[in-house]
């Protein structure tokens, strides 16, 4: 086999064939449309890329989606189709902020309470999912699609109450102060956080015109150990094999029922995280009344399969599609193009990774010829070579 | 040969590749009209293959193919069905919540305007085909309701309905009692004596001797020769099959038997759609003894093995393990009081084909110390506990420990299997099917292990839908009936023709 | 009393249009074998594009065409990724719908000078026609032609499903794909042609939100029907006229959550918005063990792999 057959045999090459179709596709979109497409192109690397700050806000961005992410990934890998992020998500936001309007403790208790209370809400939904379908075989596309829209109107409900409702906005009380996780909030704004930053402008304009924070390192190690829960662990283990086939893994005393909760769970409590440390670690620190879906579930989808649902592999993922979404804002204002473009981007891009068949068909072609040459070469000189192994 | 009318299908130089790998290589056959020819091969030899080929399904590489003299060319089942070839499956394809008419006219519609289905005209047609072959089948009932010779007549029905005067049978004695398979080969000579001819293909070597006129062998997709039956024997044509001297006989010494293991006493037990599958069994299996359990597919085989293992929830009655109570607890529970199971369907049941080798090795002991104490699961140790069992049980690949277990042939995967559940030593081995669709050699293998497992000291159960199997393995023979233990022989005591009444539900002469 | 009845009644027939369009069109694909989770992102794309075609054409019958071809045009799309590359189908519908309302809104900015929806934009008539018993409480049973619509089709459904031999061979398609084969039926193109079939559907569906109940498109005009449609499909056991009925129950929450949101009950209007969504999880509690799928369906056929 050649090294380019290998190559396209691989996980790598789908995500890779993927990503240019998706990039192919917007470029006939924006030519349709009556945009210059390459021009297109360049004001979203330009704004996803061009300024310290734009990096920064690409990494902030990338937070969630890789928290959710991991959470779709990690529940695909056992088999299970977290459609729910976004929902889970949603309540991860409303119980952190919750949590902290209500509570005002030191922050060494107060971050933990809040970002852990928002986990248990994203857990405790993705729980109820996964036990509806262990308990009455409900397909867990449907129930997280119905959940996801109770919670958009729960967090409405919320933001209306007159106990959080913020007065003469759209939005809910912002969480206290204690519980953010942004870094060092109250040193950059001081005169010796001022002038140490005056001598380096990147990291000047990185910490002060952005909402840096811990979140991204997080997510990071949230991944990691996602990866290692699912590939070392006993536990990790059983939830394979019930994702693999349901019917050994019953039939060898695994339990399934108990599996898919529990993986539901895990996975919820990522995505429950990802709201709560929007919530601790980026203004306005509160939730909004949400029109329609914000996206952050979906976005996680993208994320997991362009990874190949590795966990690991969520990490640049995120960062890629952080990178469109946020440079996408760019190409809106130069270009005056629809930002919704990065949408269908991203769509085709989960379309063709849907596609199992194209990049090992690429392989299958090239074998083919390959062939054909090697049976012209035997005809040539008469010897028949030996079959190769493919 | 050359191509002549006195033949009704000539196949010459077929070849067939599946990627690397050569599943028929040049293989000729030749059907004289008005015969009853016999495909005979091992299992994974190609037979079927051939016959998809004719049948349209696939697409020879190279050779060709001749009807009555002359070439045709057959690239889908519509071409070979107007070419008035039939095709019987082995497992049927027959949709099961459609009527027998329905199933019937299926893509050949009896239709008024616009396509409009005309049922009544339709169930017309199929009853004048039912009462001129003599068939005893309701058009109007359903499949899922009739037995399964019945559905095999619908699916011969099928085939004549479209007028086939070729008439391709795949392995059609598998799922039947002996009295069914002798009323099939009465229908075969009748629909002979009416100007049909017939491809069996099989691995039987009796039907073939009762049955066929020629017999042409195929040994891994290669063409061994044509005999005519009359002047041969069994020997000769498993001797062809097999590429060696085989031995027919299962070669064991005379049961030891101990203290009753398994007891089930009054065991009923509802299937999903909740009808009683099992109805009252009572049976005992006691250590150092084979019970092989004797009947027919859907007699409550599967539901009596789910509520051993406690998959499902027996209505009532009991079951016990060396006197202790083993009911209504889990399926982990079993497994460690001492029950270990072969499933029927290993790659449903018994296989994560996704996995490494190693990784399908301890699905049940994955939660021993032994494999890592606290959460995490040691995967040097795993690694290394497979290859000992590699070595032991002689799977093959040797060093396959991290390939995929989807990577193995069909009968290494049945020897992890295998592997798997014998070295936890069970007290109760249940072996369901243990030699569905394995070759010779492995079959061997399988029947060596049950045994050495029962001079051990275990129980072992054995239930299988072939006969054969049965009656040459096990020390003690129970047939199942609807549910029901129907009777219960020493070996040896008993013919295939007692049986066979037995597990269609009649009286034992 | 009987004011409030008929209100009733007129309100779920009108709702429950978009959802009957939708589960019909899903009644038909899984009956192939092929699960289209798709339905609510084409349905988005229907029903952008009839308020888009009505508001350039002025005429909504060329509009609601227009939507039931994009749909077809979507499914199509989803077809190539489940049958032709046996793709897998749960993961092709999720792709479906995160391209459609990217599509969407894009085509309705360009459209529409960068607003998220669109001018409104002539509507079907109501069957009576427009002012028949106006300002009467009878005249909440004047629905739209929308709603006949949709019962006939569900007709039509049911007896080309299960009258003529398409039906026959769409429903053999669907629970044994592999003895359709040996008899000469094509299983791809069946399925293609189910599949298609119900994007036009799904796109009547969006349509028949767009100009017929609400008179242009928004961002959320197409807020979960696909989903709740889905699940009319399971609670009405894959048949034609068990969809039509669940689809009139989802329909009649949501009638029940705008009387009851007229200041009736002393309900937050956002809890009373998640009605329709509980009612959905509840029924499917209730329901979906005693439902039994297609055999084959959500299974990609391969030749040969039987």
């Amino acid at each position: 086999m050649s090294k380019l057959e290998k190559f396209l045999r691989g996980r790598f090459a789908a995500a890779l064939v993927a990503i240019l179709v998706g990039f192919a596709v917007a470029a006939v979109v924006l030519t349709a449309a009556g945009f210059n497409p390459a021009a297109s192109f360049a004001a979203l690397f330009q704004g996803a890329l061009g300024k310290p700050k734009y990096i920064a806000n690409v990494i902030i961005k990338a937070t969630p989606i890789l928290l959710t992410g991991v959470g779709v990934a990690f529940a695909f890998q056992t088999g299970l189709f977290n459609i729910g992020a976004e929902g889970q998500y949603i309540l991860g936001t409303i119980i952190a902020t919750i949590v902290g309007v209500k509570c005002n403790f030191p922050a060494i208790i107060q971050v933990p309470l809040v970002v852990l209370s928002g986990v248990a809400g994203g857990a405790l939904l993705g729980a109820f999912i996964g036990f509806l379908k262990a308990k009455f075989g409900i397909h867990e596309v449907i129930t997280s699609i119905m959940t996801n829209w109770i919670m958009l109107y729960l967090c409405n409900f919320v933001v209306s109450t007159e106990t959080f409702h913020k007065p003469n906005s759209t939005s809910a009380l912002p969480v206290n102060p204690s519980s953010f996780t942004m870094i060092l909030p109250n040193w950059k704004k001081s005169e010796a956080g001022k002038a140490f930053l005056a001598n380096i402008p990147w990291l000047r304009e990185v910490m002060l015109k952005t909402d840096v924070n811990f979140g991204f390192l997080i997510a990071v190690l949230v991944a990691v150990f996602a990866g290692f829960l699912l590939s070392r662990t006993k536990l990790g283990y059983e939830l394979r094999a019930v994702g693999y086939n349901k019917d050994a893994a019953r039939f060898s005393g695994i339990s399934v029922d108990r599996s898919i909760v529990l993986c539901m769970l895990i996975s919820g409590s990522f995505c429950g995280l990802a709201g709560a440390l929007n919530i601790t670690g980026i203004s306005p620190h509160t939730i909004g009344t949400l029109a329609a879906m914000e996206g952050y579930g979906f976005n996680g989808l993208s994320v997991a399969f362009i990874a190949g649902c590795s966990t690991v592999g969520c990490i640049p993922a995120s960062l890629l599609f952080a990178g469109l979404i946020y440079g996408g804002m760019t190409v809106q204002q130069v270009m005056g193009a629809p930002s919704d473009i990065i949408n269908i981007m991203i769509g085709t891009i989960v379309f063709f990774i849907a596609l199992p068949g194209v990049t090992p068909l690429l392989a299958d072609m090239l074998a083919k010829k390959r062939k054909e040459q090697e049976s012209i070469r035997v005809s040539k000189d008469g010897t028949p070579l030996p079959e190769k192994e493919v | 040969m050359e191509a002549s009318p006195d033949y009704a299908v000539q196949m010459h130089g077929i070849l067939k590749t599946f990627g690397n790998f050569t599943a028929l290589d040049h293989v000729d056959l030749d059907v004289k009209k008005q015969t009853v020819h016999a495909i005979l091969g091992e299992n994974g030899a190609g037979k079927t293959t051939l016959m998809n080929i004719l049948y349209g399904l696939y697409q020879a590489d190279e050779g060709e193919i001749f009807m009555g003299g002359q070439k045709v060319s057959i690239t889908n089942p519509t071409e070979a069905i107007k070419h008035g070839i039939g095709m019987v499956h082995q497992h049927f394809m027959l949709v099961e919540n459609f009527t027998v008419t329905e199933n019937i006219i299926l893509g050949d519609e009896v239709c008024g305007a616009a396509g409009i289905l005309d049922m009544r005209k339709a169930r017309e047609e199929v009853m004048a085909l039912v009462n001129e072959y003599g068939f005893d089948v309701d058009p109007d009932a359903k499949i899922e309701d009739i037995t399964v010779g019945m559905q095999q007549r619908v699916e011969i029905l099928k085939a004549l309905y479209r007028g086939a005067e070729v008439l391709i049978l795949d392995e059609p004695t598998a799922v039947l009692t002996p009295q069914e398979i002798e009323k099939l080969i009465e229908i075969m000579h009748d629909l002979i004596a009416k100007g049909k001819t017939i491809i069996i293909i099989t691995h039987k070597l009796k039907e073939i001797m009762q049955s066929a006129d020629e017999c042409s062998i195929i040994r891994r997709g290669v063409y061994m020769g044509t005999v005519d039956v009359k002047n041969s024997n069994e020997t000769e044509l498993a001797s062809k099959m097999v590429g060696r001297n085989v031995n027919l006989t299962v070669e064991k010494t005379p049961a030891k038997p101990g203290n009753v293991v398994l007891s089930i006493k009054g065991l009923t037990v509802k299937d999903e759609r909740g009808i009683e599958q099992v109805r009252g069994l009572n049976l005992d299996v006691r250590s150092g003894e084979i019970v092989g359990i004797a009947g027919i597919d859907g007699n409550g085989q599967q539901e009596l093995v789910d509520a051993i293992t406690n998959l499902v929830k027996a209505e009532s009655g009991t079951i016990t393990l060396n006197g202790k109570e083993l009911q209504n607890t889990t399926p982990r529970n079993t497994f460690e009081m001492g029950v270990a199971t072969i499933p029927s369907d290993r790659h449903r049941w018994g296989l994560v084909l996704p996995f490494s080798v190693s990784e399908n090795t301890v699905l049940e002991r994955h939660v021993d110390k032994e494999f890592g104490s606290g959460i995490t699961l040691d995967y040097d140790k795993l690694r290394d506990y497979t290859t000992e069992l590699i070595k032991q049980f002689d799977i093959r690949p040797a060093g396959s420990e991290n390939e995929r277990m989807s990577g193995l042939s069909g009968g290494n995967q049945q020897k992890a299997i295998i592997a798997r559940m014998v070295s936890s030593k069970p007290d109760l081995l249940i072996a369901f099917q243990p030699t569905r669709g394995l070759d010779v050699g492995a079959i061997e293998f399988v029947h060596k292990t049950l045994i050495a497992e029962r001079d051990r000291g275990a129980a072992i159960l054995l239930i299988s839908f072939e006969l054969d199997e049965v009656m040459d393995v096990s020390d003690t023979i129970a047939v199942i009936y609807h549910g029901q233990i129907t009777g219960t022989f020493a070996q040896g005591t008993v013919d295939e023709n007692q049986l066979g009444l037995l597990m269609a539900g009649g009286e034992a002469k | 009393m009987l004011s409030k009845l008929i209100l009733l009644i007129g309100i779920t027939l009108m709702y429950s249009t978009p959802l009957i369009f939708g589960a019909i069109g899903g009644v038909i694909s899984e009956r192939s074998g092929v699960t289209n989770i798709g339905i609510e992102g084409t349905m988005v794309i229907g029903a952008v594009a009839a308020a888009s075609a009505s508001y350039f054409t002025g005429n909504p019958w060329i509009a609601f065409l227009v939507a039931g071809i994009c749909g077809g045009l979507v499914a199509l799309l989803h077809a190539v990724a489940s049958v032709t590359f046996a793709a897998d189908q749960t993961v092709s519908g999720v792709a479906i719908n995160l391209l459609a309302p990217g599509l969407a809104l894009f085509a309705c900015r360009r459209f529409f000078d960068g607003a998220a929806m669109s001018p409104i934009v002539t509507k079907l008539p109501k069957v009576f026609g427009n002012s028949w018993m106006s300002g009467t409480v009878w005249s909440n049973l004047n629905v739209n032609v929308t709603t006949v619509i949709a019962l006939l089709l569900t007709i039509v459904t049911w007896f080309v499903l299960y009258r003529t031999k398409w039906g026959l061979r769409v429903r053999a398609v669907g629970e044994h794909p592999a003895a359709a084969d040996t008899l000469g039926i094509d299983v791809y193109k069946v399925r293609y042609a189910c599949v298609i079939l119900s994007g036009v559907c799904a796109g009547f569906g969006g349509a028949s939100m767009t100009i017929a109940i609400i008179s242009q498109f928004t961002q959320t005009a197409i807020s979960g029907h696909g989903f709740i449609a889905m699940a009319a499909v399971i609670f009405g056991k894959w048949t034609p006229f068990g969809a039509y009925g669940a689809c009139l129950l989802f329909g009649a929450t949501q009638a029940l959550t705008v009387l009851l949101g007229g200041g009736v009950a002393p309900i937050p209007s956002q809890i009373l918005a998640m009605l329709p969504y509980a009612m959905t999880i509840i029924v499917l509690i209730l329901f979906v063990g005693r439902s039994v799928a297609p055999k084959a369906d959500g299974v990609p056929y391969i030749k040969g792999s039987r």
